[in-house]
């Protein structure tokens, strides 16, 4: 108990131990700079985005038009609506948290464990709510193809409308069969095939005369560039890929790095954000059976509410750098 | 010092309301991307993002001002673990931003493609 609430003020034996130099506790000074560690750590990934975004600023993918879904509306492109939704529910679960933490220093028990537990619903809506993202990112809308220089192309109609792959691609019949275990030795097996393949995308290209392709290079006015019907042919005759989704080598969305940064720098915040909740846990259920009304200090919900804030003082930079700018 | 133990409550309520309309304007700006921010740089950015990353660090600034408490901190504790972070962020989002820049430069005039 003591190790955790220093009382002492000896101010005139500074190093004699004992005392607290910042005016607080060897446990939240420790969280401070873990905290400061822990920044730093996300600003390295942010700016490597911001690195690769700037070396390759001129194909970057549009994250208007990546991150469209909203629950329950299909078919609806809502793009910033659902983030923002995700940001003001821990926004709030930050709200929850410093009324705990307000309810300690008063020493009411029945408060702080009525803002702990709502503080924690929060974050587990907003760990599901990262959940849905990244199910809509990986499995993705459109489709698109990569040629054999690496660049994506995608299918727009006359008006630049985006078109799916299924809404032209003809099936052939000469269709692959998937590897499988049952199908040959017990150690041959290969990723899962796409819905088509480029012959079949191709010759459904050719077939609806009304589609253009749309590349990844960003026009004056910071919209991808749409070819003529003449190059959009040349350039489909050097496809190499069907792409569909995300996964770690190839997007459809454009740029292989913008997956692998999306996945990487909301994957290490979404993992925060759980480690949060189990702390919340933790402490919500030491608070429950009265451990630091015993202790007759409030202070570890102050402690994890200063680590509960930082995650919510990321996801701000993060949703700045990924759905913003 | 934070150990008078007043409630802060109002002030809390306060801060939400700060932050919320502070998400409401960004939001909104995102949508409509007025095209004399969108259009215009500064210091090969636009005015529009400048503006994002101002209020990012406007809304940072309430989150770790009034959420974290640390305003009720010791100026010690302020300056150990503010100015650090500043610097260092500022310091290496300055080398690796030039840098990119760079490259992309090198890309874009040398005679082989990246992609293509």
């Amino acid at each position: 108990m003591e190790a955790t609430v220093t009382t002492a003020n000896s101010e005139e034996k500074t190093w004699g131990g004992g005392n607290e130099p910042m005016g607080a506790s060897y446990g939240k000074l420790m969280m401070w700079f873990f905290i400061v560690s822990d920044a730093l750590t996300f600003s390295g990934f942010l700016a490597t985005y911001g690195f690769s975004r700037f070396k390759f600023i001129e194909t970057w993918p549009l994250a208007d038009e990546v991150f469209t879904h909203f629950p329950f509306m299909h078919g609806v492109s809502a793009p910033m609506y659902y983030v923002a939704l995700m940001t003001f529910i821990l926004i709030f679960s930050s709200v929850t948290m410093v009324l705990a933490v307000d309810a300690g220093h008063q020493m009411k028990k029945n408060k702080v464990v009525l803002y702990m537990f709502l503080t924690i619903i929060g974050g587990l809506i907003f760990v599901g709510s990262q959940a849905w993202e990244w199910k809509n990112f990986i499995k993705g809308e459109y489709g698109a193809i990569e040629t054999k220089g690496g660049s994506l192309l995608q299918f727009v109609d006359k008006e630049g409308h985006r078109v799916a792959l299924a809404d032209f691609a003809t099936t052939l019949s000469d269709e692959r069969e998937q590897l499988t275990r049952s199908k040959g030795k017990w150690f041959m097996s290969e990723p899962a095939l796409p819905s088509y393949s480029v012959a079949e995308v191709q010759a459904g290209f050719k077939a609806h005369p009304e589609l253009l392709i749309r590349t990844e290079v960003l026009t004056k006015a910071k919209q991808k560039t749409i070819l003529s019907r003449e190059e959009s042919l040349a350039r489909l005759s050097q496809a190499h890929y069907v792409v569909e989704g995300a996964n770690l080598q190839r997007n459809e969305y454009g740029s292989k790095l913008f997956a692998d940064f999306f996945f990487f720098i909301t994957g290490f915040h979404g993992f925060h954000v759980f480690s949060g909740v189990i702390l919340n846990i933790i402490v919500f259920f030491n608070v429950l059976v009265g451990t630091y009304e015993k202790r007759k200090s409030y202070e570890m919900v102050e402690k994890v509410g200063l680590y509960w804030h930082f995650v919510d003082l990321v996801w701000v930079f993060v949703f700045t750098v990924f759905y913003l700018v | 010092m934070s150990h008078e133990h007043v409630s802060n409550i109002g002030r809390i309520w306060k801060v939400f309301g700060i932050l919320s309309a502070v998400t409401i304007v960004e939001v909104y700006l995102g949508i409509l991307k007025p095209d004399f921010l969108f259009m215009n740089d500064f210091l090969s950015m636009n005015l529009l993002n400048w503006i994002f990353y101002a209020l990012t660090v406007f809304k940072a600034y309430y989150i770790v001002w009034a959420f974290m408490h640390m305003e009720g901190e010791k100026s010690t504790l302020k300056s150990a673990v503010v100015f650090p972070v500043i610097f260092l962020i500022l310091y290496i989002l300055f080398i690796l931003l030039t840098e990119g820049d760079y490259i992309y430069g090198v890309f874009k005039n040398s005679t082989i493609k990246w992609n293509f």
